[in-house]
C-alpha cells in the first residue's frame, strides 16, 4: 500500500465531513516529494480545478488522493477516510490522462466502461441489470449511445476520452478526480464533457479537475487552486486564478510531469507499477 | 477413422482439445498486457519441478505444477516490491529454470525416464490415462476462473494503474493470471514442449484480435482456433510422423499468417474499390439534383439517382460530395478502426 498516513493518531479525524481534506499533506515517490505542506479543503459537491504548469505538482496532489503517489508527511483524507485506509475506493471516480484507450486486443466502448463499475460489484460478483443500466446510462451520458458495441479503437481521440469519462462515471461516484480531460481534444467532446459534468455536479458529486487551463469548463468549476512549485499559490474563485495559471507556465517547462506521462503512455504493464524509479534519476 | 482405433492417439486427441480450449483463454490476457513472453519464462522454471519429480520419483506434473506456479507468485512478488525490473526477473527464470531443470535431470540414477526432449518439445503420445484426469482437473480450474474473474483480468491487463485507482485487488489478480499461466503451462508441457508452450497461448489470440470486434470475441474466437489448431496439428503429426508440438505451432504460425495477410488484402482492396469508383465519379459533371436527368429514387434518408441503370448514392466528406455505388457505405469504420491499432 502506498498510503502512510498519521492519521491513527489523531482520533479526532477533523476530515471526516470532507470531501477532500489535507493538513501539511507531502506526496510524492519513492522518497522524494513533489507537493510538499498542502492545506486544502473541498466539501462535498464542490467543483474545483487545480491549475498549475507542467511539473507545478498538480497531477501528484491528484494522485496522491487516489492512492497512486505516496503520502510522505501530513494528512490527506478522501471522502472522510485516511487516502491509505479508504475501503471503497469505486466510490471515488478518475480519469487519467491518456489520450486514447490502449490494449492490443479489441475492446467495445461497452467492455471498457463495464470495467468502470467492476469496483462496485465485489470480488465475484456478477453484473446486475442495476449493474449495466449504469454502464448503459454513462455511455449515453458521454453521448456515445449509438456506439456502444464499436470497438473502442475506431472512435477518434476525443470520443475516446470521453469513453473514460463514461467508465469513471459508470461507478457512480462521490467524488471523480480528472486529470487533463480536455487537452487534445476536439471542440465538440469539449463541450460534450462540459455538458456531463454539469450534470454530474448538478447531482451533488464532487470534481477536482486536474488542467493546465480551466477554460472549456468554465462554466462548471467555480473554485480553483494553483500549484506553483509543489505549494498551493492561489486558492479562491476561478475567475480570479486566471493570470496566475497562465503565468506559471513559462518557467520551468518540461521537467518531471511530463515524463511521467509520457512512461504511462507507453504502456508496458511489467513495469509500468514502478514509474517511481526512472522518475528519481531525474529529479 | 483409424487415427481413433489406438488408445493411445484418443488420449493424445483428448489432451491435445483440453490444451487447445485452454492455452487461448489464458493467453489472451498475456497478450494485452504485452507480456506475450512470461510463459516462456514460466516453461523454463517447470523444468526444475520436472526435475524434482524425476530425482524424487514422485509425478513429474504435480511437481511441475508447484515450481511453476511458485515462480509465477514470486515474480509477481518481485515486480510488485519494485526492486528489479521485471526484465531482469525475467532473465534471471529463463536462465536460472532451464539450467537447474538440465542439471537436475543429470542427476537422476540410471533406468529413470529422464528424456529431456519430451518434455522440451511434447511427447503427446506418452500421454497416460492419469495424466488425462490431471489435465482435465487443470482444464476445468482454468476456464472456471476465466469465466469468473474474466472481466477483472481484463481490467488490470487493460489498464493496471486505473485498475489501483479504483480499488480493484491488482497484485492478487496479477498473481492469478501469473498462477493460471503457470497452470497452463504444466497442461501444454506434454503437448507442445515447453520451449514452445507460449506459442499455443499467444499465436491463436493473435489471430483472434485481428478479427474480433469486442474482447468477448476475441476470447472465443482465440479458443476456437487453440482447439481447431491443436487437434488438427495432433492429427496430422500423426500421419506426417513429426513431433506433435512443432506440427501444432507451425499450423497456428501459418494461420496466422495467412490471416494476417488476408486482412491486409482486404484492407487494402477495400481502399482501391472505394478510390476506384470515388474516382469514376470525382468527376461527376454534375451534382446529381432536380432536372439533371437523371432519375432520382428516394432511399430511407436520402435520395439516390438511376445513373445508367445502378443507383448512385450522395457520400457526404469534408471535401464536398461524391457518389457511391449503393449499399458500399455501411462498412468502413470497422476498417478503419483494424488500421489505426497496427
Amino acid at each position: 500500500m502506498t498510503g502512510r498516513t498519521l492519521a491513527g493518531q489523531h482520533p479526532a479525524e477533523p476530515g471526516r465531513d470532507l470531501a477532500i481534506g489535507l493538513r501539511g499533506a507531502s506526496i510524492g515517490y519513492g522518497d522524494v516529494p513533489v507537493v510538499q505542506g498542502v492545506d486544502l479543503t473541498v466539501h462535498h459537491g464542490e467543483a474545483i480545478a487545480v491549475l498549475g504548469s507542467n511539473g507545478s505538482g498538480k497531477t501528484t496532489l491528484a494522485r496522491g488522493l487516489l492512492g497512486l503517489a505516496s503520502v510522505l508527511g501530513g494528512e490527506v483524507t478522501v471522502l472522510g477516510a485516511p487516502v491509505g485506509r479508504l475501503r471503497e475506493r469505486g466510490r471515488v471516480g478518475y480519469v487519467p490522462q491518456r489520450h486514447t484507450v490502449s490494449g492490443a486486443v479489441p475492446a467495445t466502448v461497452r467492455e471498457v466502461v463495464g470495467v468502470g463499475r467492476l469496483a462496485r460489484r465485489g470480488l465475484l460478483g456478477r453484473p446486475t441489470a442495476a449493474d449495466r443500466a449504469a454502464v448503459a446510462d454513462a455511455i449515453d451520458a458521454v453521448g456515445l449511445g449509438d456506439r456502444a458495441c464499436d470497438p473502442v479503437a475506431s472512435l477518434s481521440g476525443g470520443q475516446q476520452r470521453r469513453v473514460l469519462v463514461a467508465r469513471a462515471l459508470a461507478a457512480e461516484p462521490e467524488l471523480l478526480i480528472m486529470d487533463e480531460p480536455t487537452a487534445g481534444v476536439d471542440a465538440a467532446s469539449q463541450q460534450t464533457l462540459a455538458r456531463v459534468l454539469a450534470e454530474v455536479s448538478a447531482r451533488g458529486t464532487t470534481l477536482l479537475v486536474v488542467t493546465h487551463e480551466a477554460g472549456p469548463l468554465a462554466g462548471v468549476l467555480t473554485r480553483a487552486v494553483v500549484v506553483d512549485h509543489g505549494r498551493i499559490r492561489y486558492d479562491g474563485a476561478l475567475a480570479g486564478a486566471g493570470p496566475l495559471a497562465g503565468d506559471a507556465g513559462h518557467h520551468h517547462p518540461g521537467d518531471a510531469e511530463e515524463h511521467q506521462g509520457t512512461a504511462y503512455r507507453q504502456h508496458q504493464p511489467w513495469t509500468s507499477s514502478r514509474p517511481v524509479r526512472a522518475r528519481d534519476g531525474e529529479q | 477413422m483409424e487415427i481413433l482405433q489406438y488408445e493411445f492417439m484418443q488420449r493424445a486427441l483428448l489432451a491435445s482439445l483440453m490444451v487447445g480450449l485452454a492455452a487461448p483463454a489464458v493467453g489472451i490476457f498475456l497478450v494485452q498486457r504485452r507480456l506475450s513472453l512470461l510463459g516462456d519464462g514460466l516453461g523454463h522454471v517447470a523444468l526444475v519441478g520436472v526435475g524434482v519429480g524425476v530425482l524424487t520419483s514422485s509425478a513429474p506434473v504435480g511437481a511441475a505444477l508447484v515450481a511453476a506456479i511458485a515462480g509465477a507468485v514470486l515474480i509477481e512478488l518481485v515486480r510488485a516490491r519494485g526492486r528489479t525490473s521485471g526484465d531482469v526477473a525475467l532473465a534471471v527464470l529463463f536462465y536460472g529454470g532451464i539450467a537447474g531443470g538440465v542439471v537436475l535431470l543429470s542427476l537422476a540414477p540410471p533406468g529413470q525416464a529422464t528424456n529431456l526432449d519430451a518434455y522440451l518439445f511434447g511427447a503427446i503420445t506418452t500421454t497416460s490415462a492419469g495424466d488425462l484426469v490431471a489435465f482435465g482437473v487443470i482444464t476445468v480450474v482454468i476456464l472456471s476462473v476465466v469465466w469468473l474473474l474474466g472481466q477483472r483480468l481484463y481490467a488490470v491487463s487493460d489498464d493496471e494503474e486505473y485498475a489501483r485507482a479504483v480499488g480493484l485487488p491488482v497484485l492478487a489478480l496479477n498473481v492469478v493470471l501469473a498462477a493460471l499461466v503457470a497452470s497452463t503451462v504444466v497442461l501444454s508441457m506434454r503437448v507442445v514442449g515447453l520451449l514452445l508452450i507460449s506459442a499455443l497461448m499467444i499465436l491463436p489470440s493473435a489471430v483472434a484480435q485481428l478479427l474480433a470486434g469486442s474482447f468477448r470475441q476475441a476470447l472465443l474466437l482465440a479458443c476456437g482456433i487453440g482447439l481447431v489448431v491443436s487437434v488438427a496439428g495432433t492429427t496430422a503429426s500423426y500421419y506426417t510422423g513429426t513431433p506433435s508440438g512443432g506440427t501444432i505451432v507451425l499450423l497456428a504460425i501459418a494461420l496466422f499468417l495467412l490471416v494476417t495477410l488476408a486482412v491486409a488484402v482486404w484492407e487494402a482492396t477495400g481502399r482501391r474499390r472505394h478510390r476506384r469508383r470515388v474516382g469514376l465519379h470525382a468527376a461527376h459533371p454534375h451534382e446529381h439534383g432536380e432536372g439533371c436527368g437523371h432519375r432520382p429514387v428516394p432511399h430511407d434518408d436520402h435520395v439516390d439517382y438511376d445513373h445508367d441503370g445502378h443507383l448512385h448514392a450522395p457520400h457526404r466528406t469534408g471535401t464536398g460530395v461524391h457518389y457511391d455505388e449503393h449499399g458500399e457505405h455501411p462498412v468502413p469504420t470497422r476498417v478503419e478502426g483494424k488500421a489505426g491499432r497496427s
